[in-house]
């Protein structure tokens, strides 16, 4: 789960790391007391997930508290990148000399966390990293012993920078690596970490996300993360479904992540389109199959309907039910291709044929079939 | 010879009196796998499907010495604990088939088992299965059959699906191992294929990996370098996934503009990997090259 800036930069305050004096605005009104208490100047930020919100120009300075009221009405009736933005980060200006880059990801080639830092931040750290990988120091901290001075070292001595800074240096390493065990983070980064005209290290930036397998220890977030989901990711979510929106007009349902997505990989190879990615996990029953096959049916996008089980512990007579009940409650004027194999497959197969579906063997053939009937619809 | 379980593998079951648990206690059973005892704290004594439990791996490996494996189906809050639980009693594979731990512990408990030398295969994996000797894991059993593949794999149904079209151009499997879906895993695509490269059994070897980490270029690059001599098939799922989107694994997602499929594909290939583009073709080029 990602979080917002401001909620990172919350984070970071509670860890000690100095963040810029700022507050959170939902209206143009509370942007302008803001920067009133900031002494007349900010800068506005626009709170989104997606990436690139300062090229997408959601990031706008104001001179002064009354610039500040209507630069936030422009900001607070944008989209980027087709996230609308609800609220805006007012934060103090920062006078920035320089750009530092410091991050700790969860590294997965190793099974270990790993600190990144350059001298050269602001940028796109992959790109810096393809380009020239010396300039960038990685550290790998085993997970059984933990950050150690020494490893803070080696950051700090990679950096030019003053004694002092370096003290700081270290300073907001140690305290970023606590906060990234201590909320299960997958990845917290400052970038960038400015050098202002003081000479001060200051996070103008701040990113962080916790893994979403580790939310059950983090429930403020946990809830959050539910009410921002679209309605039909809401509904999928309630019934334990893993579901990722897509461009096409083809719902794909599977049982098993790797199959799911095999059968959107098939359905694409024989020029066809997936509108979803609906994995509906291992022994469902009849009445979750019908949940996520009616809730596929009733998508606008979704002209035809895969679905591709394979039965292990999932059913096929159960899955047959689901899918019966689903098709007579929401098929007006859709399609539904089925591919069964496994455990109680004949059965299945009787199921829906007494129904007038019939079933494919294999799932090459269903794809093939789902790619027609597209299109002649 | 097979890999990592056989007939003569001693199976501990920990979680035994769960819904999952049970049900999949009678599934190894009915399989013929040698289940020796469960273990479920605070119901030591009862049995379950005359499997004998205990309120610890301790107490069961003290009763039953002859353990040498564990199957795990402990819910993810509480499986690091059973897995610490069975390294300590010295217990030395173990499958962990729980979904969603979080990656701060289960890379904890894999660094240790590195340390300690045991094999752990997932977390969120379907297990391991030996056709005719033992299962050892949460896969039908009915769709793989003796034989001279290996199969590795990061899925599960994916797994049945690609087994099974092996099963039916009478191939059959030495060994199948699902590794895992999550991000971090404890035996790898290379360890696996290190096992596969001594078992005289296995002809061949079938990789599926899917989108998420680079798991696979680094299983290309080892078959390059060490001059792997099986011959080596690959299907890589999610050639369709959009980049930033989880697809059902925790592993499954194109992050920081890597571990997309084309990627994988093309170091496969660049290693002399053959990568089919159905699971279908799995089995078509596998009897092509071993020209059966």
């Amino acid at each position: 789960m990602k979080l917002y800036e401001y909620e990172a930069k919350q984070l970071f305050s509670l860890y000690n790391i100095p963040v810029p004096k700022s507050g959170l605005a939902k209206t143009p009104e509370e942007a302008m007391e803001i920067t009133q208490k900031l002494g007349g100047k900010s800068v506005l930020k626009a709170q989104v997930l997606v990436a690139g919100r300062g090229k997408a120009g959601g990031i706008k300075f104001a001179g002064s508290p009354q610039e500040a009221y209507e630069l936030a009405k422009i900001l607070l009736n944008m989209e980027i990148k087709g996230e609308k933005v609800r609220s805006l980060l007012v934060s103090e200006t920062v006078d920035i000399e320089r750009e530092l880059y410091l991050s700790i990801v969860i590294d997965r080639s190793v099974g270990a966390a790993s600190i990144l830092a350059s001298s050269e931040g602001g940028i796109d750290i992959e790109e810096l990293a393809a380009k020239s990988p010396e300039k960038i120091v990685k550290v790998y901290i085993d997970p059984l012993v933990g950050l150690k001075p020494y490893h803070v070292r080696r950051i700090t001595e990679f950096m030019s920078l003053s004694d002092e800074q370096k003290k700081v240096l270290h300073d907001i390493t140690l305290n970023l690596y606590r906060l990234f065990v201590d909320f299960d983070c997958e990845l917290a980064e400052i970038n960038p970490l400015a050098v202002d005209k003081e000479g001060k290290l200051v996070p103008v930036d701040a990113k962080v996300i916790i893994d979403d397998n580790a939310l059950f220890r983090r429930k403020e977030f946990a809830e959050r993360a539910s009410a921002e989901l679209s309605e039909f990711e809401a509904e999928a979510k309630k019934y334990g479904f893993s579901y990722v929106e897509l461009d096409g007009d083809i719902g794909i349902i599977g049982n098993g992540a790797g199959l799911t997505m095999a059968t959107m990989d098939v359905v694409k190879l024989y020029g066809g389109k997936p509108a979803n990615f609906l994995d509906i996990g291992g022994g469902a029953r009849a009445d979750i199959v019908e949940k996520a096959a009616s809730l596929l049916l009733k998508h606008p996008k979704v002209k035809v309907l895969l679905v591709n089980v394979l039965g292990g512990i999932t059913r096929c007579d159960e899955v047959a039910k689901g899918l019966v009940n689903a098709l007579k409650a929401y098929g007006k004027g859709k399609k539904l291709v089925v591919r069964l194999m496994g455990t109680n497959e004949e059965e299945g197969k009787r199921i829906l044929s007494s129904a007038g579906i019939s079933a494919f063997d294999s799932m090459e053939d269903a794809a093939k079939n789902v790619v027609e009937l597209v299109k002649v619809m | 010879m097979t890999v990592l379980v056989n007939k003569d593998t001693q199976v501990v079951v920990q979680g035994i009196t769960g819904r999952e648990g049970s049900f999949h206690t009678k599934a190894m059973l009915d399989y013929g796998t040698k289940i020796v005892a469960g273990v479920t704290p605070g119901k030591g004594g009862q049995s379950v499907y005359g499997v004998p439990v205990y309120d610890s791996v301790h107490d069961a490996v003290s009763k039953h010495p002859e353990i040498n494996t564990s199957i795990i189906f402990v819910p993810s809050p509480y499986a690091p604990d059973a897995v610490y639980e069975a390294m300590e009693a010295g217990i030395d594979v173990i499958v962990l088939i729980t979904e969603h731990i979080p990656v701060h512990d289960s890379m904890k408990f894999i660094r240790y088992a590195k340390l300690r030398g045991v094999r752990i295969i997932g977390p969120n994996c379907p297990g391991i299965i030996s056709p005719g000797e033992s299962k050892v894991g949460i896969m039908p059993g009915h769709v793989f059959s003796k034989g001279m593949i290996g199969i590795v794999s990061r899925s599960g149904t994916l797994t049945y699906e690609v087994a099974y079209a092996i099963t039916k151009v009478g191939l059959g499997q030495s060994t199948a191992v699902g590794i895992g879906g999550d991000p971090i895993t404890g035996m790898s695509m290379i360890d696996m294929l290190e096992l596969f490269r001594e078992d005289n059994e296995t002809k061949a070897v079938v990789l599926i990996g899917e989108i998420g980490g680079d798991m696979e270029e680094r299983a290309a690059e080892y078959i390059r370098r060490s001059n792997y001599e099986k011959p080596v098939i690959a299907f890589v799922a999610g050639r369709t996934a959009p980049p930033g989107k989880r697809m059902g694994h925790a592993g499954a997602i194109i992050s920081m503009g890597a571990g997309d499929a084309e990627s994988k594909i093309r170091a496969f290939e660049a290693s002399g990997v053959k990568v089919a583009s159905t699971p279908v073709e799995v089995a078509k080029l596998l009897k092509d090259v071993l020209k059966v």
